[in-house]
């Protein structure tokens, strides 16, 4: 054991960059996967065939492959496919944003099919259009069971966004690796990382919980 | 004001409603009874399309509302409904509960929207309930409330599928008082129930319903003194 974090010190105001960088790209994500969550979950639950193959097949492809493949295929292949020199910055928002969106979609539906028949009915029978029935009455009751869940699945997005660093974005994961090489001690900048991880993702949690006690004050 | 002309629902290869045709008037208070199963819900849910009749229809105010082309949306919005389970908003207050269909559906303004509301709330009598949730209410008073949200319409004719059933039996008076009220302002109203005194007392008419078939109707006293089938004979047996 010789641990030695005055070796990191300098490298301290670099590190600590890569929070703003992790989090500027995980919370475009989390509105991405979100709102394209939604939209897909709404697919799932129409009767149009067309609209429900669609949301189920991206679903599919994207829960069933890798998310680090998803990535570089985006950034990798998409360039030598259409010649479009795609950055590091968009292609992560891409991965991550639409993977998120599968699995966002799938707690959204299930947070839907939750909510009593009879909250349909009522609003059915009020004349409440679709629109504003799923917009007001449905969703509003499914996001608050699902919260729990939904906080589950932006903690998951904002630890493997780490996953960037294997293309060179230069997140927080990415910064660790390099003042490790630099500076011959990988132990001391990743235990560093690992740190700041944990208070982002506590932080997060914290957030729920928040959201959540505003939303049980129905209860 | 609503004629139904050989109405038929099923499910499948479940008949649930054979043949039924009746008509229902301005300002008329109809009784619909009949055991559980008989298919007294699915009818009242014919009549404001929560279910779609396999074959037959229904006119409300002239206009044939069972045509494939028919704006349901607009159909409902003159069709009142309070459900046995009364289908709240949890997560909108008293007062939420009862403006959001006016504001949303029929676009009033919100300072009339409330003003309309709280004089409903009122009605009902739980003007100290207003920014309650109904989580906190009792079922009688959850079940007010669901009937002044569905008054907040406006509704040319109110439907109510067993508006008693799910209370227990201390607050059952206290939403039949209310249905009582609301009976002698005017409303037309159709009325599926098993409170036979309810039925006895504040109807104007009964359909009887077994098996999916419309077997009797009448004036209630005449029916529950002298029903003129046997099915009905039976019925009431049982149950008085």
């Amino acid at each position: 054991m010789n641990l030695d974090f005055s070796q990191i010190v300098p490298y301290i105001p670099f590190m600590l960059e890569g929070i703003w960088v992790t989090l500027k790209f995980v919370s475009v994500c989390i509105v991405v996967g979100f709102i394209l969550g939604t939209l897909l979950a709404l697919c799932k639950i129409t009767k149009i065939p067309l609209l429900k193959w669609l949301a189920d097949a991206y679903t599919s492809i994207f829960r069933g492959t890798p998310l680090i493949l998803q990535l570089m295929i985006i950034y990798f292949a998409v360039p030598q496919l259409t010649g479009y020199d795609i950055s590091a910055f968009l292609s992560a928002v891409l991965a991550f944003g639409l993977n998120s969106a599968a699995y966002v979609s799938e707690i959204i539906r299930a947070g839907i099919l939750a909510v009593d028949k009879g909250q349909t009915e009522a609003a059915q029978a009020l004349g409440v259009s679709y629109k504003q029935m799923m917009k007001d009455i449905i969703l509003p009751q499914a996001l608050k069971n699902i919260l729990p869940a939904l906080m589950n699945e932006f903690i998951t997005l904002t630890k493997e966004s780490a996953i960037v660093s294997v293309i060179g974005y230069l997140d927080l994961m990415r910064r660790a690796q390099i003042v490790g090489a630099d500076i011959y001690r990988n132990f001391e900048p990743l235990l560093f990382a690992g740190l700041i991880y944990w208070v982002m993702v506590y932080i997060l949690t914290m957030l729920g919980k928040v959201v959540e006690r505003r939303l049980r004050v129905s209860d | 004001m609503i004629e139904v002309a050989n109405l038929v629902k099923s499910f499948g290869n479940n008949t649930v409603l054979e043949n039924i045709s009746t008509s229902f008037q301005q300002g008329e208070v109809v009784a619909i009874i009949g055991p559980s199963g008989s298919g007294k819900s699915t009818f009242l849910r014919c009549l404001n399309l929560l279910e779609q009749p396999s074959l037959g229809n229904i006119t409300v105010n002239e206009e044939e509302i069972t045509l494939k082309e028919v704006n349901k949306i607009k159909v409902r919005k003159q069709i009142g409904m309070v459900f046995q389970h009364f289908h709240l908003f949890p997560h909108m207050t008293v007062l939420e509960n009862v403006t959001y269909a006016p504001l949303k559906v029929r676009n009033v303004k919100k300072s009339e929207a409330q003003s309309l509301a709280k004089q409903l709330i009122d009605k009902v009598g739980l003007t100290d309930k207003l920014d309650t949730y109904p989580n906190q209410l009792s079922g009688g008073q959850k079940q007010r409330v669901a009937i002044a949200r569905a008054l907040a319409m406006d509704p040319e004719v109110m439907l109510f599928d067993e508006p008693t059933s799910a209370l227990d039996p201390e607050m059952v008076k206290e939403v039949l008082d209310v249905m009582k009220d609301l009976a002698q302002t005017g409303m037309t109203m159709i009325v599926v129930t098993h409170e036979m005194n309810f039925a006895k007392e504040v109807a104007d008419r009964i359909l009887f319903l077994d098996e999916g078939k419309l077997i009797e109707e009448g004036d209630p006293i005449l029916f529950f003194s002298n029903p003129k089938t046997q099915r009905a004979k039976q019925f009431l047996d049982k149950i008085l």
